[in-house]
């Protein structure tokens, strides 16, 4: 299976920005491997912290480890009032996988030129679909070591550290139950965020803006997922047309061979650019999309957390007297929780707008220069065919 | 080859010929006749018009149920004037020699023929006519409503009456045509230009008054297919001077062809004859005796099979950009709404400037959807029709041999017949039976003579058709190419203006 590349890696992290710059903890993802189901990632790490045993060292980690790591992480109460980074998706084949398979099935009604190139391009969407997840889990990784608090996390550093298998120190029934009270709890806390009283006019703001903001970048996603789609499957019509073009010009014995001959060419360029434009639509716009719609998601959580805090400290002092330090402490956390909420809140915005700048301007230099690109092929095309 | 009188003067072709016509019959024949006095053909020209009448009508059955019409009368007469003519004779005796019958009206000189091609070589600087089709009106209502169009014909030519003509037609007018025009010359081997597709559904639609943007779709999509059918049907020499196409784009009133509708007695006839047609196909075995024909044939079968293929994808690129312009709509709406809940005022501006592009986006690839469906799609659509068409040509030079052997085969049986007569012994019967079957001889052998000579005629025919046909197709195809190409062009440079207006703003976002 393929490995990743310093170049590509670069090229890919762009939903998030400025991380993996301080020297004291530098990480990333050199290498993963795929087998079946199975996505096994390199976690390197090199730092100058004496926290760890060596400068430099490297483990293999799972998904379900990155998964771990982030659930406890979200249970840790002192952690409350942070966005903890959305977990990485599950890696998911499915698309290239059932596409590879109607491809295999549809074999004998193409021509062996059109299966090759039909093959070519499935063999590099699998491709993407591994770089992405392997840049997903990376940029999970360096939200972390470039946060001043969850840097220091113990489990995070036994994550990068641990030189056995996580799976033995990952208590596996406690996480499935974490999960299934996560889930119950969110409505919950959809229901508690939206009734309760809000005190504090920034924390009133953010809510309604987050609320309403996750619903329209889900959409949004969803929306702009279904347009690439769409530009892939042109391109590859493009594919299909350009292979019948040359079988009937191989045939043919006219003026029109060298026309045909031009035409067939010309889609197979084109087929090229089209391609291209869609996967950087994809990586620029769709991915963008996704990946705030989790954040947003994150940042959502800490608001939960925050009106759950805010509920207990309000339920204790229904009690009596000797609930009274109970509540003073609950009051406390709750303040300490919304202190630091703000700033994450805060920071997250500015994160979030520099993000969104450079995928949008990147994707307007790459579309402008892809069309141009298009452009002169196609006059080149037409000068040619002219003067046939 | 003796013509009857001088030749018409070079330059006005279309007068003479229609000058002729005083009655159907001489414009058919002078038409056909000018198109076998082909100098460089090898073969004697001799086939003189009437050959080519007497097979107009083609298994005469057929004919009198398709041709129910003022043509009907002229066919059978000239069945029965070529057959009986005293002229005959000579033709028969002398074996093949250049035979004027009475029919024959002034022979057409082949220089005028030529001049034709030339014309039409030319690009069509003389060959100038240009037929548009528009103005769609419903008639009617409920399900007994159709739709009109206007027929505008704009030309110099002078075998029409005016410079610019304009008529109203419905779509079973031009099913009607196509009808009188295939029943008329397939059976000589011409490539008939197909008719449009009949579409039931497309049609209900239109009928029941559904106002959407599908049925206006399809008046568009048949409106442009009907304009296409009457070019390449004026394209053709021979069509262009038929006088169902002159009445067509001429008459203000044309009588209402019943026998196109599917369910009519006509519309039956058609689906048991084609049935008819494919048993025979399987079982007549042609003894090819000539190569070219083969190569052609095999050389059709291949193109129709990847003509048919890339009809097929071509149809699925439409949909799919169609799908992406629907997907982008969509996402333009979805990215303001999200612009709208941005509470940063920057990035908020920057998001609804990039739905406000991607609506425009929208637009971009529905009109390059069009482009691909109307220039390229439309284009093999035709050509599949046309092609079977052109398969139709060999099918009849086929049944036309099966008819010359069919002959062959009598004649012999006949003198069998004879022979075994001269060793009868029933004399007072003998000299009367003797007399039938030499006459019965006499017959035969007129047969086996003109089925020799028709399918040298077809052969001859379909040659040249097939060279006009591979022409025409050179020039669409290039044509068609160019302009797609052209289409892709604007639409990439569409893309960059909007991409270059866009990228300012998101720079903008601080």
């Amino acid at each position: 299976m393929p490995t990743i590349s310093q170049e590509y890696k670069t090229a890919l992290r762009s939903v998030s920005v400025d991380l993996n710059n301080d020297v004291s903890l530098l990480i990333d993802i050199p290498d993963a491997l795929c087998e079946r189901d199975k996505v096994k990632f390199t976690v390197h790490t090199k730092t100058t912290l004496s926290v760890f045993q060596k400068p430099e060292f490297s483990v293999p980690r799972q998904h379900e480890d990155f998964i771990w790591l982030h659930d406890t992480l979200v249970e840790t109460e002192e952690y409350a009032g942070l966005i903890i980074p959305p977990a990485p998706p599950k890696p998911d084949f499915e698309s290239p996988r059932e596409k590879m398979h109607k491809l295999g099935e549809g074999e004998a009604t193409m021509t062996k030129e059109e299966y090759t190139k039909m093959k070519q391009e499935l063999e590099a969407e699998y491709l993407a679909v591994f770089k992405k997840t392997v840049q997903v889990h990376e940029v999970f990784l360096q939200r972390l070591s470039s946060h001043p608090v969850l840097s220091k996390d113990r489990n995070f550093q036994i994550f990068l550290e641990y030189d056995q298998d996580l799976s033995v120190r990952r208590k596996m029934p406690r996480r499935c139950l974490v999960v299934s009270s996560r889930t119950w709890l969110k409505s919950a806390d959809e229901v508690l965020i939206s009734g309760v009283k809000e005190v504090d006019d920034f924390f009133e703001q953010e809510k309604t803006f987050l609320l309403d903001y996750s619903t329209k970048i889900k959409d949004s996603t969803t929306k702009a997922e279904r347009m690439t789609r769409a530009h892939k499957n042109v391109a590859d019509d493009y594919i299909h047309v350009a292979a019948i073009l040359n079988s009937i010009s191989a045939e043919e014995n006219t003026a029109l061979k060298k026309h045909l001959d031009k035409f067939s060419d010309m889609f197979e360029k084109l087929r090229k650019v089209e391609g291209r434009v869609a996967s950087d639509q994809e990586l620029k716009l769709t991915e963008l999309l996704r990946y705030y719609t989790r954040d947003i998601q994150a940042a959502k959580d800490l608001l939960y957390r925050r009106a759950r805090a805010l509920d207990k400290a309000r339920l204790k002092s229904k009690d009596v007297a000797q609930a009274e330090d109970n509540q003073r402490q609950c009051m406390q956390k709750f303040e300490k929780l919304s202190e630091s909420g703000k700033k994450e809140l805060t920071s997250f915005k500015g994160r979030r707008v520099v993000a969104f700048r450079k995928n949008l301007v990147e994707m307007a230099e790459l579309e402008i220069k892809h069309a141009k690109n298009s452009v002169s092929l196609l006059q080149g095309c037409i000068e040619t065919l002219k003067n046939c | 080859m003796a013509a009857e009188r001088d030749p018409p003067p070079p330059g006005d072709a279309g007068q003479a010929r229609f000058g002729e016509a005083e009655d159907g019959e001489d414009l058919f024949v002078g038409a056909v006749g000018a198109l076998e006095s082909n100098p460089s053909s090898p073969e004697p020209a001799s086939l003189p018009a009437e050959d080519i009448s007497a097979n107009s009508n083609g298994p005469k059955l057929v004919d009198s149920f398709l041709d129910d019409d003022p043509d009907d009368l002229f066919a059978e007469a000239t069945e029965e004037v070529s057959l009986d003519s005293p002229e005959r004779e000579p033709i028969l005796s002398d074996g093949p020699s250049p035979a004027i019958t009475p029919i024959m009206a002034p022979r057409i000189d082949s220089t005028l023929f030529d001049q034709a091609l030339e014309e039409e070589e030319d690009n069509g600087d003389t060959f100038d006519i240009c037929i548009s089709v528009s103005d769609p009106e419903k008639v009617g209502d409920g399900m007994n409503a159709y739709m009109a169009y206007k027929v505008t014909t704009k030309t110099s030519l002078s075998v029409f009456s005016q410079n610019e003509l304009s008529v109203r037609r419905r779509f079973s007018d031009f099913l009607g045509l196509h009808s009188k025009l295939a029943s008329k010359y397939m059976h000589s081997g011409y490539i008939v230009p197909p008719a449009p597709e009949k579409s039931i559904v497309g049609m209900t639609k239109v009928k029941v008054g559904k106002e959407d943007s599908s049925s206006t779709e399809f008046v568009e999509k048949r409106r442009s297919a009907l304009e296409r059918y009457l070019m390449r049907t004026v394209k053709h020499p021979v069509m262009l001077k038929d006088p169902n196409v002159l009445q067509f784009l001429e008459s203000s009133e044309l009588p209402r062809a019943v026998s196109t509708q599917a369910l009519s007695g006509a519309g039956i006839l058609r689906m048991v004859n084609k049935a008819a047609d494919a048993v025979n196909k399987m079982t007549i075995k042609m003894n090819e005796s000539d190569a070219w024909f083969e190569e052609k044939q095999q050389q059709f079968e291949n193109l129709d099979a990847q003509f048919r293929k890339l009809h097929a994808s071509v149809e699925s690129l439409v949909c799919h950009r169609k799908e992406l312009s629907l997907n982008t709509a969509s996402f333009a709406k979805s990215a303001a709404m999200l612009g709208n809940s941005e509470d940063h005022t920057a990035l908020s501006r920057a998001l609804s400037q990039l739905a406000e592009m991607e609506e425009k986006m929208e637009q971009l690839h529905m009109d390059q959807a069009y482009a691909d469906f109307y220039l390229f799609a439309e284009l093999l659509g035709d050509y599949v029709r046309l092609l079977t068409a052109v398969k139709g040509v060999f099918d009849q030079r086929m049944k036309t041999w099966s008819k010359w052997q069919d002959a062959q085969l009598m004649l012999q049986r006949k003198r069998e017949a004879e022979a075994k007569l001269q060793y009868a012994n029933k004399p007072d019967k003998l000299q009367q039976a003797k007399d039938e079957i030499k006459e019965e001889i006499v017959e035969w052998e007129g047969k086996v003579q003109q089925g020799e000579r028709d399918f040298e005629q077809i052969s001859k025919t379909i040659r040249k058709e097939l060279g006009r046909f591979e022409k025409e197709r050179v020039k669409d195809f290039k044509s068609v190419i160019i302009k797609y190409l052209e289409s892709l062009v604007q639409t990439q440079q569409q893309l960059i203006k909007y991409w270059e207006a866009f990228l300012p703003e998101a720079k903008a976002i601080a």
